[in-house]
C-alpha cells in the first residue's frame, strides 16, 4: 500500500516538475526592466502622495482584497478559539509560578517597552516607512508576550484582558467596513480612496485615507495575535483533562 | 542564469509537497505546507525583482531618481504571509484537537471517524 503510494506520488511529482521547469522558462526574464503593473501602481501611489508603495497598493489600489483578507485573518482566529475552547470534561489548573532566570527576567522587561512601541511606531508609519499595520500588529503583540517569558504566566493574564482584545479584534474589521462606506455616503465608492484631502507628501498626515485603514489593521492584526496566543498557551499552560480519562 | 529563481522555487515548492505526501506526523505535515508558501514567496519576489533597483518606498529617496523594484508582487506576497500564518494557526488548533480526541497524530491511524 505505502509502496503503491510513494509510486504515484513519484509519477505525479515527475509530471508537475516537467510542467513547473516548462513554465519557469515561460515566466519574463528574472531582473528585466519590463513592470508595466509595477510602474502603474508606484505612478498611482506617488498621484496620492503615500511615499510607501505597498502600502498604497494594499490599502488604495487593493483596498478591497485587503478587506477579504481582514476578513480570512478575523475567521481564522474565530476558528481557532471555536476549536481551542474548554471541553465538557476539561477543567482550568491554576499555572505555578515559574522560577526565571534573572537575566532573562531583566532583558525581557526591558525590552517589552521598547519591543511595544517599534511595533506602534511601525503602524503609524506604514505610509511612509516599510511596514504598516500587518507587521507592526505582530510586534506589538508579540511584545506583550515578553511578559510571559520575564515574568509569568500570571503576569501576562493581568495585562492581557481576553474580552477587551476579542472586542477590539471585532471593533476594528468594523471601522474599516466604515471607512469603506463613508466613501458610499460621500458620493463615491467603496472604499474609494477620494475621501480625505491627500496631504503633504512623506508626512504622516499624507496618503488619505491610507493611514486610517492602515490603523484598522493594525489594531485588527495586534488583538488577533494576542487572542489566539492566548487560546494556545492556555492549552498549553491552564486546561488540563479530566483524571481517569 | 536567469531562471534559476524560479527553478528554485519550484524546488521548495515540489520538496513540500513531497514533505506533504509522506508525512507520517500531522504537526510535520502543518510545516510542509509553510514550505510550500514559502515557494511562492520565492517565485513572486522573482518576478518583481528588476536589476539595480531599491524597495518601493519613497520617503528617502526623490521618485523617479532610481529604478524600484515591482511593489504589487511584493503587497501579493504581504498577503500570502498573513494568510499562510493565519491558515497555520488554525491547522494546528485542529491537530491538537486530533491529539486530544483520538490520541494520535499519524495521518495512517485516524481511518474511522469517532464521534
Amino acid at each position: 500500500m505505502r509502496r503503491l503510494r510513494l509510486y504515484l506520488l513519484a509519477v505525479g511529482g515527475a509530471g508537475l516538475a516537467a510542467l513547473l521547469v516548462a513554465a519557469c522558462f515561460g515566466l519574463p526574464g528574472f531582473g528585466g526592466r519590463r513592470h508595466p503593473y509595477g510602474d502603474r501602481a508606484v505612478h498611482a501611489s506617488l498621484a496620492r502622495h503615500t511615499a510607501n508603495t505597498i502600502a498604497s497598493v494594499n490599502f488604495d489600489q487593493r483596498a478591497y482584497d485587503t478587506l477579504g483578507e481582514m476578513s480570512i485573518l478575523f475567521a481564522a482566529v474565530l476558528g481557532c478559539v471555536v476549536l481551542l475552547r474548554q471541553a465538557g470534561d476539561e477543567y482550568r489548573a491554576r499555572p505555578e509560578p515559574a522560577e526565571v532566570v534573572r537575566p532573562v527576567r531583566r532583558y525581557a522587561l526591558l525590552a517589552l517597552p521598547v519591543a511595544l512601541v517599534t511595533g506602534l511606531y511601525v503602524i503609524a508609519h506604514g505610509q511612509l516607512s516599510p511596514g504598516g499595520g500587518f507587521q507592526g500588529g505582530v510586534v506589538a503583540a508579540t511584545a506583550l508576550h515578553l511578559l510571559y517569558l520575564g515574568a509569568d504566566y500570571g503576569a501576562l493574564e493581568r495585562v492581557r484582558p481576553l474580552g477587551v482584545f476579542e472586542t477590539t479584534d471585532s471593533l476594528a474589521v468594523c471601522a474599516y467596513l466604515v471607512l469603506g462606506t463613508a466613501g458610499v455616503l460621500a458620493g463615491t465608492a467603496f472604499l474609494a480612496n477620494t475621501l480625505l484631502p491627500y496631504g503633504t507628501f512623506n508626512t504622516l498626515s499624507s496618503g488619505g485615507t491610507v493611514p486610517l485603514l492602515n490603523a484598522a489593521v493594525g489594531m485588527e492584526v495586534a488583538s488577533a495575535v494576542v487572542v489566539l496566543l492566548a487560546h494556545f498557551l492556555d492549552q498549553a499552560v491552564e486546561i488540563e483533562e479530566e483524571p481517569g480519562r | 542564469m536567469h531562471v534559476l529563481p524560479y527553478l528554485v522555487a519550484a524546488y521548495v515548492f515540489l520538496t513540500g509537497c513531497y514533505g506533504l505526501a509522506t508525512s507520517r506526523n500531522l504537526i510535520h505535515a502543518v510545516g510542509c505546507l509553510a514550505v510550500c508558501q514559502s515557494a511562492t514567496y520565492v517565485l513572486l519576489l522573482a518576478v518583481g525583482y528588476r536589476d539595480g533597483a531599491t524597495a518601493p518606498v519613497f520617503s528617502d529617496i526623490k521618485p523617479g531618481s532610481r529604478p524600484v523594484v515591482d511593489p504589487v508582487v511584493q503587497a501579493l506576497t504581504l498577503t500570502d504571509i498573513v494568510v499562510g500564518a493565519t491558515v497555520t494557526a488554525l491547522l494546528l488548533a485542529l491537530v491538537l484537537q486530533i491529539a486530544k480526541r483520538h490520541g494520535t497524530i499519524d495521518p495512517d491511524e485516524l481511518r474511522e471517524l469517532r464521534g
